[in-house]
């Protein structure tokens, strides 16, 4: 019934803040579609963590939103990164860093 | 954004909601636009977009939490519910939010009244460090003590600033009253005379105007200005910035305004607001002869002292201090007017030191226990009327037993439910708190006039200040848990699948009418301790009320001339005096007339030790209380005379000296023998000799000042012997017909004589009547108190009766359809309620009898454990319990068993 582990828990913050210190500001759907396509569609955002997690960044002061009209002329609500998000994203980067450390090092030796 | 956004978000939730839905919408929108680029029919391209999206309304709430207090939300929600149930059942919301309302506005009225005399600081700066000087036990006090509070004399508060090392400075205040008027019917202000530093030790700046200079106490000041209170200023002069420098007239003398105190000083005595303050000095300036010089009279005890603590010393730190210093204050400032065993006992006196940070009080002395007894009360009032709404909420919960188990079957935690629940009860006693504020800002008022009396105003700040309000908000939340949380405890505890199966679940039953019953137990015996303390309190009044006084006190005025202004010789006063006392004896209103130097019942006494002569039995050296009366005194009192005669024209100051004694006077003296004809002598002061009188005359006992005291020995003096004219003559006056009739006549004589004598009447039936007035407090509070708290019991028992006859209406319709009598289902139902009645009336009685001790220093005429009161309190709650109780008994008997039985 629930499809949210596409990506693994918790590294959906460490990718957003990254498209968007690398993008600036981008509206929900474009930051799906620039995750998969940097990705080269290995990973899939899916929209029932997307919207809670963003709302919960901006809660949390990471990232900052205004509402721009699209070239498409539609109303969007375009998120950015804050400083507050830079250094949490620069933590987040550390510990997917260990994480990924760690568990290269079980694989290798166990 | 953090977690104020998120509990600002909870109150624009609209605006959240629609900003998500636009949000999602754009991103489902993109998609279709993506998925029509890439070939995908339209139609087809809408419906594989939202499947891609998900859920939309999972996606929306789950998007939506994360933006908001969700906890608040549920609050908000759960508070919006309660609403709701409130307007659906009004009747109980009212009498909910009513009964809440009159027990916590009862509560808080008290509380407010305890915080103006009690918790309060004083409006001074770092209000802390005042603390006052007192008397240890056994203080020995002689000579002329006019104060309201603890006093010294000048001497004392002079020597002890000389030597203690406690206090950064000390002031000193003594409280008079002045006139205003410059003849006729005197108007008074409050006065303060006070040490020169007084505002700069309590750190109050004028608000206009200056301060008085730092001058010696003693100075000559015939230049002595006033300083006057906001409130004075406001209701004398209008407030005019311009009154600075002009005059004021008080008793005869004018004075310069110097400055005018800030709005919020009322003194240092709450319960009494000061009107103006003059210097100690001015009191020699206003003194018409040398004897009235209080400030250099060392009997004459006046001043309240206050002291500004030093740094790092304590209360107690200085109370030992002081102590310590007693002995060289008292060997330094004895009173030459004392005889050796007066001095003996005046140095062993010992000080001490109490906080004034709430100022000094004679107020607080009076009334800080009635006010814990009746806020112990309010208290039990307050939770008999939560007993019986938690009895109405379990009613209600039972009621809708099957809609919660329905809930708690499809999921919702217990937590919720209940707290769904308790935000009902919170409302209820939310509103309740705000109502029962407002009704304490009457209420309180209603009380302060109630103490106030006449002559006497009683002015407390009862502002809202943060104390009062974490009361009232304390007292609200704690009755929301103590009617609500059992109630919601219970609802949610009852196993769904029993719940909605409808039967009635034996086990469930029990336990929750087990609730219902203690609920209405402890009903029962609030309202009993309550009825007892009314009883005790309302029978103590009426003891009061129906003790002898010895006077005929109906249709009697006192007058009270003040003779200062007019500046008359001694010899012409005296003259006047008479005169007076001849023309209003002369009026028609009046049917007797007779001049009294201490009239009985205003507050003024006079006392000494008499040794009878002649007798060696009898008890000598013992206390007598002494006045002066004119010939017709107990004639217009109507105190019967025993034996002798009354005074008459022959008692004049050439003859020799005479008395008349009451009963208490023989009897202490003589041995309850007639003592007409004997004589006793009365201790004068040091260096002069004693006076000798012979009695003349026995008169029937009176009351001196109170109601409640004993009666004391009194010796009368005829007013025409006293060696000197004094300034003030009271007059007695029986009234034939209306008293105003007689009051009339007496200004218009006075006016005659001379237009500056000054007047003051007193009602003395009144005045008996506002000595009582705490007594009469205690009764009509506890009254309406045991009345409220019984009128409560008897709904919550009724309540219950009814409710158990509902529920045992299948067993009561079975009893009857096998021929059970009318009588014997009466007799099933009040069985249960005598139960309850009796388990309750033994414990009230037993709490009661604990309690009760605490009151008896204010009972009058009968112990606090007296049997006929509990008696008849527990007589009144079982009667009307037992009417409550067969209301329902008699419905149950009148039960059809046919519609009755078809139910099951």
């Amino acid at each position: 019934m629930d499809k949210r582990n596409d990506i693994l828990q918790g590294t959906l913050t460490l990718l957003v803040l990254r498209a968007l210190e690398a993008r600036g500001p981008l509206h929900g759907y474009a930051l799906c579609g620039h995750i998969q396509s940097v990705s080269s569609d290995l990973l899939r955002v899916e929209e029932g963590s997307l919207y809670p997690a963003l709302h919960r960044m901006e809660q949390e002061g990471w990232l900052a939103s205004t509402w721009r009209l699209t070239e498409k002329g539609r109303r969007a609500k375009f998120y950015e990164i804050t400083p507050r998000g830079r250094s949490q994203l620069a933590a987040e980067k550390e510990s997917w860093a260990r994480l990924t450390r760690g568990v290269a090092r079980v694989l290798r030796y166990c | 954004m953090s977690w104020y956004a998120r509990v600002a978000n909870v109150f624009r939730s609209r605006r959240l909601a629609q900003q998500l839905d636009d949000e999602l919408g754009f991103h489902v929108a993109e998609c279709i636009d993506d998925l029509v680029a890439g070939g995908v029919p339209e139609s087809e391209a809408r419906r594989e977009a939202l499947r891609r999206f998900g859920n939309y309304t999972i996606q929306k709430e789950r998007t939506r939490d994360m933006s908001m207090a969700g906890w608040l939300d549920a609050a908000l929600g759960d508070l919006r519910y309660g609403l709701r149930q409130l307007r659906l059942n009004p009747g109980f919301a009212a009498v909910a939010v009513l009964s809440l309302m009159l027990g916590i506005g009862a509560n808080t009225a008290i509380f407010q009244l305890i915080d103006a005399i009690r918790l309060r600081s004083l409006p001074a700066k770092d209000p802390w460090q005042l603390a006052a000087v007192d008397a240890a036990p056994d203080f020995f006090v002689q000579g002329w003590y006019s104060a309201r509070n603890r006093a010294f004399t000048y001497a004392q508060y002079e020597r002890l600033r000389a030597h203690q090392q406690a206090f950064s400075a000390m002031l000193a205040f003594g409280n008079t009253r002045f006139n205003l008027s410059r003849g006729g019917d005197a108007r008074y202000a409050e006065g303060l005379y006070v040490s020169s530093n007084f505002l700069r030790v309590l750190g109050v700046t004028p608000v206009l105007g200056r301060d008085f200079l730092p001058e010696r106490d003693e100075r000559d000041c015939s230049s002595a200005g006033a300083v006057l209170s906001y409130s004075f200023w406001q209701r004398e002069l209008a407030g005019n910035p311009a009154a600075i420098g002009r005059m004021i007239y008080l008793d005869g003398r004018n004075f310069p305004i110097l400055g005018v105190a800030p709005a919020d000083f009322f003194g240092l005595e709450p319960g009494n607001r000061f009107d103006v303050a003059v210097p100690l000095c001015a009191d020699s300036l206003l003194a018409t002869d040398e004897k009235g010089r209080r400030l250099f009279r060392t009997d004459a005890w006046w001043l309240t002292l206050i002291g500004r603590l030093k740094p790092g010393w304590s209360v107690e730190r200085a109370s030992n201090h002081l102590r310590d210093l007693s002995p060289a204050v008292w060997r330094e400032t004895l009173p030459e007017s004392y005889r050796p065993d007066a001095a003996k006992q005046y140095l062993k006196n010992k000080l001490r030191v109490i906080a004034a940070s709430a100022g000094v009080s004679s107020l607080r002395r009076a009334y800080e226990n009635p006010l814990w007894i009746l806020l112990a009360m309010t208290g039990l009032v307050l939770l008999t009327a939560c007993a019986n709404l938690a009895n109405l909420l379990l009613a209600r919960a039972s009621a809708r037993e099957r809609e919660i188990a329905v809930r708690q079957a499809i999921g919702a935690s217990r937590p919720r439910l209940i707290g769904q629940l308790l935000a009902e009860s919170l409302l209820l006693a939310g509103i309740g708190g705000i109502l029962g504020a407002v009704l304490a800002h009457f209420l309180s008022r209603i009380l302060v006039s109630f103490l106030s009396g006449a002559n006497e105003q009683i002015h407390l700040e009862l502002g809202i200040d943060w104390r009062m309000f974490a009361f009232t908000a304390l007292l609200a939340l704690l009755t929301c848990l103590l009617f609500g949380l059992a109630p919601a405890l219970r609802a949610t505890r009852a196993a769904p699948a029993a719940a909605m199966r409808g039967g009635r679940g034996a086990t469930t039953t029990r336990e929750r009418n087990g609730l219902r019953r203690a609920l209405v137990i402890s009903q029962v015996a609030f309202s009993l301790i309550l009825l007892v303390a009314a009883l005790l309190f309302g029978r103590s009044l009426r003891n009061l009320l129906a003790t002898d006084t010895g006077i005929g006190a109906r249709d009697v005025i006192v007058a009270m001339v003040d003779a200062r202004l007019p500046k008359l010789e001694p010899e012409r006063r005296k003259a006047l005096f008479k005169d007076l006392e001849d023309r209003i004896g002369s009026h028609p209103g009046v049917s007797a007339v007779a001049a009294v130097e201490l009239p009985p019942f205003s507050g003024y006494g006079w006392n000494g030790l008499v040794h009878p002569e002649g007798d060696r039995s009898a008890a000598s050296g013992k206390q007598s209380w002494f006045n002066r009366v004119s010939p017709g005194y107990f004639r217009t009192m109507e105190t019967p005379l025993l034996a002798g005669r009354e005074f008459d024209l022959r008692d004049d100051k050439k003859a020799p000296r005479v008395a008349i004694v009451n009963e208490a006077f023989a009897k202490s003296f003589f041995n309850a023998h007639n003592p007409v004809g004997r004589t006793f002598r009365v201790e004068s002061v040091a260096g002069k000799a004693d006076s000798i009188y012979q009695i003349v005359g026995l008169v029937r006992n009176t009351k001196y000042n109170e109601l409640r005291e004993e009666f004391r020995p009194i010796a009368f003096f005829p007013v025409d012997q006293n060696e000197e004219v004094p300034e003030n003559f009271n007059l007695v006056i029986r009234a034939r017909g209306l008293l105003s009739g007689a009051i009339s006549g007496v200004r218009d004589n006075l006016s005659q004589l001379d237009p500056a004598l000054l007047v003051e009447f007193r009602v003395l039936s009144v005045q008996i009547r506002q000595s009582v007035v705490r007594e009469r407090l205690m009764a009509s509070l506890s009254g309406g108190f045991g009345l409220l708290a019984g009128l409560l019991s008897t709904l919550g028992l009724y309540g219950v009766m009814s409710y158990m006859v509902v529920r045992r209406r299948n067993e009561i319709g079975v009893r009857i359809a096998l021929g059970a009598s009318g009588q014997s289902v009466i007799g099933l139902v009040l069985k249960e309620a005598v139960r309850l009645l009796f388990v309750g009336l033994a414990l009230g009685l037993a709490v009661s009898f604990a309690l009760s001790r605490y009151a008896e220093s204010l009972l009058f005429g009968l112990k606090a454990n007296d049997a006929l009161t509990i008696a008849a309190a527990a007589a009144l709650v079982a009667g009307t319990a037992l009417l409550a109780g067969l209301v329902p008994a008699r419905r149950a008997a009148r039960l059809d068993p046919a519609v009755a039985l078809r139910d099951e």
